[in-house]
């Protein structure tokens, strides 16, 4: 981070990493619905269409397999789109497109072409969108060899890790969270990136390695701070992108830890929980003194009722029963 | 042979038409009020200015035609006949909500009415819709699938792909293209390369018109003789309903997109106003009759938001209930599991 860094929104660093990096590379556009004259449902591209004009702030009708493809095409012919789904829950209908066309074209023709693309998006719960706006498919995308996925939790990774996505030659998955987008910090300068495959340690902690990421990383350092009011001193790790996973360092807290806990926004089955902890006890099986523990959101489609849906959400509070179940503590109450 | 209705309705079938659409403005205007209370919470898109639309579309249907909508969806259920306590309860996320407080504003059902629910991904509703024509086909039902979504919508490549199939296979549909000019902050001339949807339709072969959508009887009219051609000559019909909504997108959108003078332009042709005067013009209602039906009106939705208020939530123990028809145990967390 360089020393004049200034505190900015989430929002505010995303728009920072789009603007310099269209000012730095000419192949830079920027294609999605209600992203010019709206300037984005979240009002991430403010101000970009006034600076950058409609050939590279471009307005789409609602047809989300369409443009994906598109900038898929167009990365292939060198350009470097970066593509804003108005929200996760919208990408599951340019799926074909991620799956079976950004993430394959590279290996499948034998590496005579790359597709240099971002697909950013937010997603998340927490607003009571019900079931069909309310997803995290992190665990979907990473699923897929070919993407690479980032998932920044501070306005510092979101302006880091977004330079880099656009920057990267490979097909990049940028999930944004919704509940983020207000939350303040200071961010880097033009040629500060993050980059990919570094997780970073979020708060050190002796007793219990907690590994979270996005919105989660908020709720597991609320944990944290109760959990120190009880003596219990966690490490919150943040691998910040899931795709590469930067194992080195999630292992060596959980080998200094013995312990280990995974708060993962999606669900239960096959999901991101789930394949850190598998990677963990591949890497760690000898120095766990207890099970890894995993904290998801309930295995439902969400519910719209506030009550149920923040019963269905990671809390802190499952994160404190987590890590003490671990600790073989009850949780005091 | 089905009876179509006919062209002009008698008398009360026009007071009826009339108390629904302002039922309609009523409802969303207090939920507006329960969302600015924090009552309402997630995305709240209200239909104030498509109540023609909406009420002419239903007026002219059967009870049992199957009807899907998206997530612009309260005045759907109300016009087929669904207890405006159950939406408002609904809409507030309690357990005597219609969907019991799953679902909220944007997924309203009622089966009863064989209304088949709002959906919030921008033309994902359509092939349902198409499914939903299949099966009356397959039985033999004289039912009409009809399915309403935006000028947005019609610009997903799936609402092409069953434009195709219902032409192709002579499925009794109707397809409702609610033209509002505007999908989110996107006007339709940036957002289609043609002003009109309903040559779309008409390129496989669907019979298609487009008529004014804020006028409840002409509505009403084409949408007789969109289900007519459906139900008896069995072949598919597309409706483009020219509209216009007052409010932004959802009340999350401050709606500073749109020119003040255009909304003046369209709230000139307010299908509530414009109504009123047909029905006064005729003698069907005069002004004390108009007085009473709105304050019975006006009670209907007080008691329905009341009866939200009082509700009871929904008991977190009943999280996971209804994941499945036929679930295997009722454990929430980790449900793939079988166990005995
Ligand atoms: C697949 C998908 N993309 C984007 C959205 C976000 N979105 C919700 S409504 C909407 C505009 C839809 O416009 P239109 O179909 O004309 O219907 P209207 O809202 O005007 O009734 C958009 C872009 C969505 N819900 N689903």
């Amino acid at each position: 981070m360089s020393a004049d860094s200034a505190t900015v929104t989430y929002r505010e660093a995303l728009n920072q990493a789009l603007r310099e990096e269209m000012i730095r590379d000419e192949s830079v556009f920027l294609m999605g619905e209600d992203i010019g004259h709206f300037e984005g449902a979240f009002k991430v591209t403010k101000g970009l269409l006034a600076e950058f004009g409609e050939e590279r702030v471009v307005d789409t009708p609602i047809t989300e397999a369409a443009f994906t493809g598109l900038g898929i095409g167009a990365a292939m012919a060198g350009l470097r789109p970066v593509i804003e789904i108005m929200t996760v829950n919208f990408a599951l209908v340019a799926m074909d497109q991620i799956v079976s066309n950004a993430s394959k074209i590279h290996y499948m023709f034998g590496g005579q072409v790359s597709v240099p693309m971002v697909i950013r998006m937010p997603g998340g719960a927490g607003h009571q969108l019900s079931a069909q706006h309310s997803h995290s498919l992190d665990a979907m995308f990473t699923h897929v060899p070919g993407l690479k996925v980032a998932v920044p939790a501070t306005p510092d990774d979101a302006k880091g890790l977004l330079k880099s996505a656009i920057r990267d030659d490979d097909p990049v998955i940028l999930l944004e969270s919704e509940g983020l987008y207000g939350k303040k910090g200071p961010v880097g300068g033009e040629d500060d990136l993050v980059p990919f495959g570094q997780a970073v340690v979020r708060r050190p902690g002796r007793d219990c390695t907690v590994i979270a990421s996005s919105r989660m990383v908020w709720v597991a350092l609320a944990a944290a701070e109760q959990l120190a009011t009880q003596g219990v001193e966690v490490e919150v790790i943040d691998p910040r992108t899931f795709r590469p996973l930067d194992l080195d360092t999630l292992a060596g807290s959980v080998r200094r830890t013995s312990r280990a806990v995974v708060v993962d926004e999606g669900w239960p089955e096959c999901g991101i929980a789930a394949g850190v902890a598998a990677h963990l006890y591949e890497a760690c099986f000898d120095w766990l003194d207890a099970p890894i523990a995993r904290v998801n959101s309930a295995d439902v489609p969400m519910p719209y009722a506030k009550n149920l849906e923040q019963a269905a959400i990671p809390q802190p509070a499952d994160v404190v029963a987590a890590v003490m179940s671990t600790l073989a503590r009850e949780v005091p109450r | 042979m089905s009876a179509s209705p006919p062209p002009v309705p008698p008398p009360d079938e026009m007071r009826d038409i009339f108390r629904t659409m302002t039922l309609i403005r009523r409802f969303e205007e207090r939920a507006a009020e329960e969302y600015m209370a924090g009552r309402i919470g997630g995305f709240l898109h209200l239909a104030i200015g498509e109540e023609a639309a909406i009420v002419g579309t239903v007026s002219a249907l059967r009870a049992d035609d199957p009807l899907t909508s998206t997530y612009r969806e309260h005045g759907q259920a109300l016009a087929r006949g669904t207890d405006p306590r159950a939406i408002m309860a609904e809409l507030l996320g309690r357990a005597t909500g219609i969907c019991g407080g799953r679902g909220g504003s944007m997924h309203l059902m009622d089966l009863d009415r064989s209304f088949y629910g709002g959906y919030g991904i921008v033309g994902g509703a359509v092939p349902l819709a198409l499914g939903l024509g299949w099966a009356a086909r397959y039985r033999g039902t004289e039912q009409v699938s009809v399915t309403m979504f935006g000028e947005g919508a019609a610009n997903q490549g799936v609402v092409s792909e069953c434009f195709n199939m219902a032409g192709l296979w002579d499925l009794p549909m109707v397809f409702l293209i609610l033209n509002n000019q505007y999908g989110m902050g996107t006007p339709v001339e940036r957002a289609a390369a043609a002003e009109d949807f309903f040559p779309r339709a008409a390129a496989y072969d669907i019979e298609s018109w487009k008529v004014d959508g804020m006028d409840v009887l002409a509505v009403r009219a084409a949408l007789s003789e969109a289900a007519r051609l459906a139900r008896d000559e069995r072949r598919p019909a597309c409706v483009e309903l020219l509209a216009y909504r007052y409010r932004g997108h959802s009340m999350s959108d401050p709606d500073t997109v749109r020119a003040a003078e255009e909304k003046e332009r369209w709230q000139a042709r307010d299908p509530l106003v414009t109504f009123e005067r047909v029905l006064l013009g005729e003698g069907i209602m005069d002004g004390d009759g108009i007085a009473a039906m709105q304050a019975e009106v006006a009670q209907v939705v007080d008691d329905a938001t009341a009866f939200a208020q009082e509700s009871p939530e929904v008991p977190i123990a009943e999280l996971a209930d209804g994941v499945y028809a036929q679930p295997w145990n009722d454990d929430a967390r980790g449900s793939a599991l079988m166990r005995p």
